[in-house]
């Protein structure tokens, strides 16, 4: 932690369009030191990762390996100067063996070095044993469990001999015993005098790891310190879970009474070979708001996803009388299950009007208009936008469009994925009080999914916490505080 | 595994070789020169897989390069008449010069957009030759003065060892280094990178020696057949067969073109009784193969022998 900076970080900018992604961000990274970057979704995390290796040119600021600055660079010479990454997720080369995977890291770049050098077939093979690849070098990644394509990503950073390594989600999609071999191999680059970048979503699953952690937020630097430091932050606890816990009170009346309307039993998703939902089980009855909380990642959208037969699946969904199994998405939004996702899913060149009519498409032009005129009065900023184009509204005013269009369905469940993503808290006041009205008006069956727990709370009958693909915790949202508050960050 | 080991494949390439080698003296004289065509055919795709099946550019004008390369050959002939191997040469260089000139949009636009920059080059070189019909032949076409040999079976042999010369060096180049770094870059061209490789100038050099084998291999033509013209070299339905050739074989095989390119045009030999019909049924048939074995006639045989 003493020694000089390996990686020296300074003013690092980036602007997309208007959007400002990164800014202003600093920091160190000695060799043998472990740098933990954290955010949640769109704080510009990624996006400090790309610049530092070039595959993104940042408009203003440094990025200095022992002090020649790299910044605007192309990554071929980035990586060359020293840099590696360890990509999340990567193609592979599928008609080589992993052995031959490795190598490819391990070739000059050169037009007229048809072979390889001698020497390599020693030194992958090296590396491969290392990261504990040794006895499936010589198979075909695609024939690989995903623990193991991730290990073979770290063999080809490895191969490159990094003095500066960026890991992206170091633990994303692994189990337990995979997690710990991994920790052990970035403890490895430690050992080798590397600096190391490990960029994740939150604190809990780098905590053990990193001599020290930046939180970012909105592409500004929120706290910086030790990961218990970071943890007590005032303003990372803010950004994760939006502030203090607020008690809440509870309408009691429909609960426990009423016949499930969704019952998910079991539910069991892999992406390729990660698996990011895990014997799943939860159900919400008629006229209940259920919220599902958990930190990006922890497989919120997946769940959604799978219920909106949006993912294969293994397990029960129904639907009232019904199995979802097997309808296309199409028919279950139908049916009456209307996902508003995270990404919003706008029509950006249409207009506020536009959208909604999308929306009401199958109603009666008649009742069409009432849904409308009740819409207006749930988010009268809608009215006074009604003629601009969607891509033009704010990220709030967007957000709101989103869920104004997904009631103009009108849903017997309406999903509500991370609607907060990305919002500044005055709108999501606003926000949380059209849901208050929203629940009290209608009769409406509601399935939320946050990682803000303040705003995820007070609306609720039902809490879920899902963590790492599973459910941790079911309750009132009463009993969250004292039996959850401290654990989940 | 059971892949072969390298000896006995190397064993079974060269009685492969042997066995159409002997073919002049066992089938006929029109038979000989469909499949010397073919061969001719079976390196434009062998170039074409280099380009897309390693570096992942899709170019659907294959022609562009083969016409720049067949044309400048027979226009310096003509012109000229300075020896064919020259005229060769000249082609090639030609055909560079396009290749350059196509890696540039490459270089900046993705995926479908410069699939359509390479359409458009196509539709430009077929209108600059009708346009230039004084020296180009325009529509007509263009006879030049010198052919390969007046014997069937030489112009085989020559079509034969041009194959098997181009199969060598660009399998070979495909199995080097730079054939899997250039497999990375088309993969995934943002962790190539990562890795410290140039993507830029990997493509670049994709493209240059994919237009080099094109444009000898279109110029070799015109001195086989003696004759240019837009409908026979350069129209974009010819551009069609060479890439269905390709993937009919067996993208990122390279091999594969040439397999393709024979069974392709032997097949629409076959179906000739068929009369309209035979275009349509190889097409139909064609489809299938790329819809049902999208990994192609060779691809499929290699991945059988992949599964452990």
């Amino acid at each position: 932690m003493t020694g000089p900076s390996r990686l020296a970080v300074s003013g690092l900018t980036k602007r997309f369009g208007g959007l400002v992604a990164v800014k202003d961000i600093a920091f160190n990274i000695a060799g043998g030191e472990i740098l933990g970057l954290i955010g949640p979704n769109g704080s510009g995390k990624s996006t400090v990762m790309k610049l530092i290796m070039g595959i993104e040119r940042p408009n203003a600021g440094t990025v200095k390996l022992d002090g020649v600055d790299i910044a605007g660079w192309p990554p071929h010479r980035i990586a060359r100067a020293g840099i590696g990454i360890v990509f999340q997720h990567s193609r592979p080369l599928h008609r080589q063996t992993v052995l031959e995977n490795i190598k490819l890291a391990l070739l000059p770049d050169s037009l007229l070095r048809l072979a390889a050098a001698p020497g390599v077939d020693e030194r992958a093979r090296a590396i491969a044993e290392r990261v504990g690849l040794g006895a499936v070098m010589h198979r075909h990644p695609s024939t690989l469990p995903f623990a193991d394509l991730r290990r073979m990503e770290m063999a080809k950073a490895i191969a490159r001999d990094p003095k500066v390594v960026l890991v992206d989600e170091p633990f994303a999609g692994l189990t337990g015993a995979e997690m710990r071999a991994f920790s052990e191999l970035i403890h490895g680059f430690r050992e080798e005098g590397r600096a190391v970048l490990l960029v994740d979503h939150n604190v809990k699953s780098v905590a053990a790891l990193v001599d020290r952690v930046l939180a970012m937020y909105l592409g500004e630097h929120v706290a910086e310190g030790s990961a218990d430091e970071v943890m007590q932050n005032e303003t990372v606890r803010r950004v994760y879970l939006g502030g203090k816990i607020e008690a809440v009170e509870r309408r009691l009346e429909t609960a426990g009474a009423s016949p499930p309307l969704l019952d998910v039993a079991d539910l069991s998703v892999f992406y390729g070979k990660a698996q990011a939902l895990e014997k799943v089980s939860i159900h919400v009855r008629e006229g209940e708001f259920v919220s599902v909380v958990g930190l990006n990642g922890a497989g919120k959208t997946t769940l959604f996803n799978a219920i909106s037969g949006l993912v294969p699946y293994a397990g029960a969904i129904r639907f009232g009388e019904r199995s979802l199994k097997g309808m296309t998405a199409g028919a279950i939004a139908r049916g009456g299950v209307v996902q508003c996702p995270e990404t919003r899913e706008l029509f950006g060149d249409m207009s506020v009007r536009e959208n909604l009519d999308l929306g009401g498409q199958h109603l009666p032009a008649a009742s069409r208009a009432r849904h409308l005129a009740w819409l207006f009065e749930l988010f009268p900023i809608l009215k006074s936008r009604q003629g601009q184009a969607a891509r033009t509204l704010s990220g709030g005013e967007q957000q709101m469009l989103a869920i104004a269009r997904a009631l103009m369905m009108q849903p017997k469940l309406l999903i509500l994925d991370e609607p907060t993503l990305g919002l500044a808290p005055v709108i999501l006041e606003q926000l949380s009080k059209a849901l208050e009205r929203l629940r009290k008006t209608t009769s409406i069956t509601v399935l939320l999914g946050e990682q803000n727990v303040t705003f995820a709370l007070p609306h609720a009958d039902r809490v879920y916490v899902l963590e790492h693909a599973r459910i941790v915790w079911e309750g009132d949202p009463g009993r969250f505080a004292e039996e959850m508050g401290t654990g989940y960050l | 595994m059971t892949r072969l080991p390298r000896s006995s494949a190397l064993w079974i390439g060269a009685l492969v070789v042997i066995a159409m080698a002997l073919l002049p003296f066992w089938v006929s004289a029109y038979i000989l020169s469909v499949l010397t065509a073919s061969y001719y055919f079976g390196v434009f795709a062998m170039a074409w897989d280099l380009l897309f099946g390693f570096a992942g550019e899709v170019n659907f004008g294959p022609t562009f390069l083969i016409g720049l390369g067949a044309y400048t050959a027979g226009i310096v002939d003509n012109q000229y008449g300075l020896p064919i191997v020259v005229c060769v040469a000249l082609g090639a260089l030609a055909a560079i010069a396009g290749g350059l000139l196509l890696a540039l949009p490459a270089l900046r636009l993705r995926g479908p957009y410069f699939g359509l920059v390479t359409l458009v080059a196509v539709l430009l070189l077929q209108n600059a030759i009708v346009i230039f019909a004084g020296v180009t032949g325009g529509e007509i076409g263009m006879t030049v003065p010198d052919v390969l040999s007046i014997d069937g079976n030489v112009n085989y042999w020559y079509a034969l060892a041009f194959l098997v010369v181009c199969a060598i060096i660009l399998f070979g180049l495909s199995r080097s280094a730079i054939g899997l770094i250039l497999q990375a870059s088309g993969q995934d061209a943002v962790e190539a990178q990562a890795l410290g490789f140039n993507v830029t100038k990997h493509k670049i050099a994709a493209f240059c020696i994919s237009a080099v084998f094109s444009g000898i291999a279109g110029a070799m033509l015109v001195f086989y057949e003696g004759a240019a013209s837009v409908d026979t070299i350069i129209d974009i339905g010819i551009g069609v067969q060479v890439i269905i050739a390709a993937v009919l074989g067996g993208r990122r095989t390279i091999l594969g073109g040439a397999l393709g390119a024979v069974v392709l045009i032997l097949a629409s030999e076959a179906l000739r009784p068929l009369g309209q019909l035979n275009t349509f049924v190889v097409s139909a048939v064609a489809l299938a193969v790329i819809l049902f074995f999208p990994d192609g006639l060779l691809g499929y045989a290699l991945r059988a022998g992949e599964r452990e």
